[in-house]
C-alpha cells in the first residue's frame, strides 16, 4: 500500500454533548469516529458496513471534512485535507464528491435537472455557454437517462432516477473520490440493482475510488474489492469482500453474516443464526476495552480491558479481536 | 374454514389526479396457525391490502370499492363500525413499520400496553398491570417492573418495536399483521425480532401476515407467501415452490435481481423500466410492459389467479396456457 490514494490516520470525530438553555456545559462525547486508519488504492471501493449509530455516516462526511474530524489526517493523493485552508478546501473540492441516501431530499426541487447539473459543472471551472447544452447531455446520457429529461424538475422522476440525477451531479466536475452513503437504501429491490450496476460502472470507467457506505451487507459485497466492517466509530474487520462476507473473522461479522436473511428457504431452515444479544451500546458511553465484548458470545475477562490490535490470519484479511486464533 | 377469506378487495384512493387503483381484485385465505407472507415493491399494494381488512384506510380519498374479507363469519368490510372495533385490537392486532410514529409520545408505555385489556375486556387495572408487566418480560424487556412506567423516547428502537409486539399480542389475538416490522431496524436486531415473533406464535397459536418487501425476510418465516405488483396477487403457493419453482416471470425476475445470491463481480441481473402508474387503466398483466416473456397477447387479455400446481397459483397467462416454461 505504498501508493495509496486515500490514506486515513487515526481518524477521529467526536462530538460534544452540551446540556442546559443558557449555561451550556458538556456534559459528555459522542465518540462517533473513534481512531480510523484505512487506506485506499486508486481505483478501489471499499464497503463501509455496519449499524445505525456505528459511525460510518460520520466517517465518510468526515472525509471530505463536511463534518470537521477532532483529529487525524486525511491524504488524498498526499494532499492533508485536514490542514486545508476554507479556500483552499473549496478548490479540494472539485476533486471529490458526495452521493447521499435520499434523492427526494438532495435535489433542489426547483431546479430543473439541466440546471442542477450546470450549476455542479460550472462551480469549479469555467466552461463557454456554447458548449454547455452537449455536456450536460453527455453526462445525463451517462448515467443512463435520455437527454430529453433535461428540462424536467425532480419531481417528475421516480426515485432510482433521482439517484441517476445525484450520481450525474456528482460526476459534473469529474471528481477522483466519491463517497456514496447509502446510495441505494431508499430504492426498491429491482431499481437497486440497476443503480449498483451504474455505481460499478462508471467507477471502472472513470478509474473512481469509492468508499460505498451501507448497513446491508449482501449490496456492499457486491460491488466492493474490500469490505470495511465498522462497531461503535472503530473499524473491526478489514479484508477482501468475498473473505469478509465468506468467512468473516471478528465475532461482530460472524453475527452480521448469520442475521443476513436469504431468500432461499432450504438455506434458511438450515443456516445457525447467531443472536446477538441486546442493542448496540451507546456512543457515549462506550464499553470499554474490545466495543463488542458486552455482546459478544466469546467474551472473556480480558475483552473488557484490553482494546484489540488488529491481527491477522489470511493474507490481507485482519480483524481487531484479542480471542481471533481461539474462535476461528 | 379458513380464518380470514379476502374475496376481490379493490380499494382506491380518489386522487386529484385520478384514482390510484391500489389494490385491485385480491383474493387469498389464511387458515387458524398458518404464517402468510405478502411480498412486493413499494406502491404494490400490500400495506394498503392489510390496512383496508382492519379499516385503518384514510376515507377520503381511500375507498373500499368491493369484496368481502370473512374473519369467523363477520365480514370486516361491512360491518358496522362498532363490531369491528370488538375485533380490531382484539382478535385482529397489527403491528407497523415505524414504533416511533405508532406509539404515543405522551404517554408512558404501562398505559398504552393496558389499555387494549381495559377497554376489551374490562380487565381490572391492578390485573392488566400484572399481565402487561409479564408481557414485557415475555418479549425480552429487563427490568419490565421499572421500565414500563418509562416513555417511548426512552427506549431504542429495537426494544420499541418490542413493546409494540407486546401490545399488539397482549390480547392473544388469532390474527397478527405484521407490516414491514423490521425494515426501520438493523440486521442484528432485526433477527431478535422475527425471532420473537415466530416464539410468541408457536405460544399462542395465532395466524400471522408478514408484509414486507424483502424476499429474504419472509423466506425464512413463512408458510405460503403472495407475490404482489401494481395492486394485484402475481404468483401465491408454498414458500418452497415459490422459491425453487416460480411460475411468474415477476417472481422470477425478482429473486433474480436479489444480490445476496449473485456471483460477485458478475452484472447485476436488472427488471427494465419502472412499475406502472396506478393512475391510468392497465390493460392486461401490469408486469407485461417489463417483461423479457411478454407477448402480444399479454397486453390484452383478462388476467386472474388461477391454479396451475397443487396451491401454486400464477396469473400469467402464458405460463396458465402452458405456452411458457420458467427455468
Amino acid at each position: 500500500m505504498n501508493e495509496a490514494f486515500l490514506q486515513l490516520q487515526n481518524l477521529k470525530t467526536h462530538f460534544p454533548v452540551e446540556r442546559g438553555m443558557i449555561f451550556r456545559r458538556r456534559i459528555g462525547t459522542v465518540k462517533a469516529v473513534d481512531g480510523v486508519s484505512l487506506a485506499l488504492a486508486k481505483g478501489e471501493i471499499l464497503g463501509l458496513v455496519g449499524e445505525s449509530g456505528c459511525g460510518k455516516s460520520t466517517l465518510g462526511r468526515s472525509v471530505l471534512r463536511l463534518i470537521p474530524p477532532t483529529e487525524g489526517t486525511v491524504l488524498l493523493a498526499g494532499r492533508n485535507l485536514t490542514q486545508l485552508s476554507s479556500h483552499e478546501l473549496r478548490e479540494a473540492r472539485a476533486g471529490f464528491q458526495m452521493i447521499f441516501q435520499d434523492p427526494y431530499a438532495s435535489l433542489n426541487p426547483r431546479m430543473t435537472v439541466s440546471d442542477a447539473l450546470a450549476e455542479a459543472m460550472l462551480a469549479h471551472r469555467t466552461i463557454p455557454a456554447s458548449e454547455l447544452p452537449a455536456r450536460v447531455s453527455a453526462l445525463l446520457e451517462r448515467v443512463g437517462l435520455s437527454p430529453r429529461c433535461l428540462k424536467k424538475y425532480p419531481h417528475e422522476f421516480s426515485g432510482g432516477q433521482r439517484q441517476r440525477i445525484a450520481i450525474a451531479r456528482a460526476l459534473a466536475v469529474e471528481p477522483r473520490l466519491i463517497i456514496a452513503d447509502e446510495p441505494v437504501s431508499a430504492l426498491d429491490v429491482s431499481i437497486q440493482s440497476q443503480i449498483i450496476n451504474l455505481l460499478f460502472k462508471l467507477s471502472r470507467e472513470m478509474g473512481l475510488t469509492m468508499i460505498f457506505i451501507s448497513h446491508d451487507l449482501s449490496v456492499v459485497k457486491h460491488i466492493s474489492d474490500r469490505i470495511a466492517v465498522m462497531y461503535l466509530g472503530k473499524i473491526v474487520e478489514l479484508g477482501p469482500a468475498a473473505d469478509v462476507f465468506g468467512h468473516p473473522l471478528h465475532p461482530y461479522t460472524q453475527a452480521l453474516v448469520s442475521a443476513v436473511p436469504l431468500p432461499d428457504p432450504r438455506r434458511e431452515r438450515q443456516r445457525r443464526r447467531i443472536l446477538l444479544p441486546g442493542d448496540p451500546p451507546s456512543p457515549m458511553n462506550p464499553p470499554g476495552g474490545c466495543p463488542f465484548h458486552p455482546r459478544c458470545p466469546h467474551a472473556i475477562g480480558k475483552c473488557s480491558q484490553v482494546v484489540p490490535a488488529f491481527e491477522t490470519l489470511a493474507p490481507n484479511h485482519e480483524a481487531a479481536c484479542i480471542r481471533l486464533k481461539d474462535i476461528n | 374454514m379458513p380464518l380470514l377469506q379476502v374475496e376481490n378487495l379493490r380499494t382506491f384512493f380518489h386522487t386529484r389526479n385520478g384514482v390510484v387503483r391500489a389494490v385491485n381484485g385480491v383474493s387469498f385465505a389464511i387458515q387458524k396457525g398458518e404464517t402468510l407472507g405478502i411480498v412486493g415493491e413499494s406502491g404494490s399494494g400490500k400495506s394498503v391490502t392489510g390496512y383496508s381488512m382492519l379499516g385503518l384506510i384514510p376515507q377520503p380519498p381511500g375507498r373500499i370499492e368491493s369484496g368481502r374479507a370473512l374473519f369467523d363469519g363477520v365480514d370486516l368490510l361491512s360491518c358496522s363500525k362498532k363490531e369491528l372495533q370488538k375485533i380490531r385490537g382484539k382478535r385482529i392486532s397489527m403491528i407497523f413499520q415505524d414504533p416511533m410514529t405508532s406509539l404515543n409520545p405522551y404517554l408512558r408505555i404501562v398505559d398504552q400496553l393496558i389499555e387494549p385489556l381495559l377497554i376489551h375486556d374490562r380487565t381490572d387495572r391492578n390485573v392488566a398491570l400484572e399481565m402487561a408487566v409479564q408481557m414485557l418480560k415475555h418479549v425480552g424487556i429487563q427490568d419490565a417492573d421499572t421500565r414500563i412506567q418509562c416513555y417511548p423516547h426512552e427506549f431504542s428502537g429495537g426494544m420499541r418495536q418490542r413493546v409494540m409486539i407486546a401490545m399488539a399480542l397482549i390480547t392473544r389475538p388469532d390474527l397478527l399483521i405484521a407490516d414491514e416490522p423490521t425494515t426501520a431496524l438493523d440486521v442484528t436486531v432485526q433477527a431478535q425480532i422475527l425471532e420473537l415473533i415466530k416464539k410468541m406464535q408457536d405460544e399462542l397459536g395465532m395466524a400471522v401476515i408478514l408484509i414486507s418487501h424483502d424476499l429474504g425476510v419472509v423466506s425464512g418465516f413463512c408458510d405460503r407467501v403472495l407475490v404482489m405488483y401494481a395492486g394485484q396477487i402475481m404468483e401465491s403457493a408454498g414458500t418452497d415452490d415459490l422459491f425453487y419453482r416460480p411460475l411468474h416471470p415477476y417472481n422470477q425476475a425478482l429473486q433474480k435481481s436479489r444480490p445476496a445470491l449473485q456471483t460477485k463481480g458478475a452484472e447485476l441481473y436488472t427488471i427494465r423500466g419502472l412499475p406502472p402508474d396506478l393512475s391510468k387503466t392497465i390493460a392486461g398483466c401490469p408486469f407485461a410492459p417489463r417483461c423479457e416473456h411478454a407477448n402480444d397477447e399479454c397486453g390484452r387479455s383478462e388476467t386472474g389467479l388461477r391454479e396451475i400446481e397443487p396451491l401454486h397459483h400464477t396469473a400469467c397467462v402464458r405460463v396458465q396456457k402452458g405456452n411458457l416454461k420458467l427455468g
